[in-house]
């Protein structure tokens, strides 16, 4: 399928979904929603420089709160603002960040580049805690609105919507590139970067490409998040079921395809989002952490991966 | 005619140990070089310098006239500069024809005016496996490959970049004696196209039935340059290889 084509299915997907959610007309769903679709994108862009090139970044909570921590400050400073205008602030923000972060670490790899991530998230950590304008150790308010623009009805509905949007953006994205010279060259990084290089490949701009899109995406993700939980402090926006699920969700679903994430968010997702409310609200984590453990011993590729031809 | 690649007093240093020192190699276009030494001679480390995957320290390697100096290794591939690897590095995760998909993309259809679409891209893949006998594999992964046939694999991605240079490392150790062969007849149709190739390599009866000339390198010094019968003879080259 072309790329116009796809979107547009993406998008009518996800309409149904949301056309669903307000036919069901119970908040709880939306709530749940937005936290499955949140991870899908977290998830995607995690796969864009963990999946398709092979760098495993464990920082991620650092580029999610880099987003969120944006929209605290763009509250403060303006809160007239439209969500989607700090969604793409705090996108900027992130990307800048991933830049960065792919120059300081270009010599690292493997494991050495996850430890530096694993590095970035605590510095980034520090300096939140110790910022008194986002709140500090306190955390921050942020109230959301009584109504949401445009559609009228619960704000959350609006939150789940541009979620939702944020969702269809991402995948297209992350289909596009697997399709292109872009994922074929991402791909050579993974599997040799020597040869990639002798291959003519420009690894070294590829990698920034990869780590800027990937912490760009984080970011957004992150961006809506004060609206989500009203109120954000360190240890919530930087709490290690981000990263975790973040990791789990594309190894679970398969880290070769952009279908990947999709498949381990809905249903990692999912299964915590139930469990959450029928058996107990900390047992989320250890579903991640099971199935990751098993998948890695059963299914290395994932569920699509089982699915995929065997060559 | 002037050369096509020029190394001129070309240096390099692993911290005190000097594993290149003032080598000086001239290649014509459309030659067929060998380039023979001795385990740890710096063959290796020669062809890192030449292809941009190490740096040279002193001296300097011009390709058709341009100084190449501090340039990444995938710029020297762009410019037609091409490699095998030793042991075969094939992309894993990639079927064979994927494989040559990524030097397509990233060297022919980054120079000027070469670019290729979609079908045309798949087509010169297949086309490029089936000189080199991968045809019916095309869709395979490398792991299914035996060793020549990863070797053929390893030709044929350096081949894809098309290449004016071809630097084959040691393409044949350890195959058999029809094996070594048909890498021979490989190389020399690809010469024949056009190509330069330098061939380095420990099988003395590939290098001689390959070469219009022959360079060898020991300790880092090339000791001996021309004509392949006249330098296997000559006593430097021989008190290299059988001692004293």
């Amino acid at each position: 399928m072309r790329t116009l084509p796809f979107a547009l299915s993406l998008i009518l997907v996800a309409a149904g979904v949301f056309a669903f959610g307000r036919w069901l007309g119970n908040s709880y769903a939306f709530f749940a929603g937005y936290v499955v679709v949140q991870y899908i994108v977290l998830g995607t862009a995690w796969n864009i420089l963990g999946g398709y090139t092979g760098y495993v970044n464990f920082g991620i909570t650092a580029f999610f709160a880099i987003g969120a921590y944006s929209t605290v400050v763009l509250h403060k400073l303006a809160p007239v603002l439209p969500l989607p205008v700090m969604i793409v602030v705090g996108g900027v923000l992130a990307g800048i960040v991933g830049l960065g972060t792919g120059y300081l670490t270009l010599r690292l790899r493997g494991v050495f580049f996850s430890i530096a991530t694993l590095a970035l998230a605590v510095v980034v950590q520090t300096l939140i805690t110790n910022w008194d304008f986002v709140g500090g150790a306190r955390g921050a308010y942020v109230l959301r609105p009584r109504t949401a623009p445009l559609i009228g009805g619960e704000y959350m509905q609006y939150l789940c919507l541009i979620m939702l949007g944020l969702g269809v953006i991402v995948l297209v994205t992350a289909r596009s590139i697997q399709r292109s010279a872009l994922g074929y060259g991402f791909a050579a990084i993974r599997d040799d970067e020597g040869a990639a290089e002798a291959s003519g490949v420009p690894t070294l701009r590829l990698k920034l490409i990869a780590t800027t899109l990937s912490g760009a995406f984080m970011g957004m993700a992150g961006a809506p998040l004060p609206y989500y939980v009203t109120y954000l402090d360190p240890a919530s926006g930087f709490s290690l079921n981000y990263a975790v699920n973040a990791i789990a969700m594309p190894l679970i679903g398969g880290t070769g395809s952009w279908l990947g994430p999709v498949v381990g968010a809905v249903l990692v997702g999912g299964l915590q989002e139930y469990l959450r409310v029928t058996i107990s609200s900390a047992v989320n984590v250890l579903v991640a952490g099971v199935l990751m453990v098993l998948f890695v011993i059963v299914a290395p590729q994932g569920i699509v991966g089982l699915f995929q031809r065997k060559r | 005619m002037s050369a096509l690649l020029e190394v001129s007093g070309l240096g390099k240093q692993f911290g005190g140990f000097v594993a290149l020192d003032g080598i000086d190699l001239d290649v014509m276009p459309g030659e067929r070089l060998g380039l023979i030494g001795p385990n740890g001679s710096g063959k290796s480390t020669l062809v890192n310098c030449i292809c941009g995957t190490l740096q040279n320290e002193t001296g300097h390697v011009r390709f058709a006239g341009d100084v190449l100096d501090g340039e990444p290794a995938h710029r020297r591939t762009q410019r037609g500069l091409a490699r095998s690897f030793q042991l075969p590095r094939p992309f894993a995760s990639l079927s064979l024809a994927e494989n040559l998909r990524i030097p397509i993309l990233y060297t022919v259809n980054a120079r000027a005016g070469g670019g290729l679409a979609g079908a045309a891209i798949d087509a010169r893949c297949r086309d490029l496996l089936g000189q080199v006998g991968l045809a019916e594999k095309a869709d395979r992964l490398p792991r299914d490959l035996t060793q020549i046939e990863m070797r053929k694999l390893e030709l044929a991605r350096a081949m894809a970049a098309q290449p004016k240079l071809l630097i084959a490392d040691e393409a044949m150790a350890g195959l058999s004696h029809t094996e070594v062969d048909e890498i021979i007849a490989l190389l020399i149709r690809l010469n024949e196209q056009g190509v330069t190739v330098i061939m380095i390599e420990h099988i003395m009866r590939a290098v001689m039935e390959f070469s219009q000339r022959l360079a060898v390198l020991v300790a880092g010094r090339k000791i001996a340059d021309g004509e392949p019968k006249d330098v296997v003879r000559e006593p430097e080259v021989v008190r290299a290889y059988l001692g004293e």
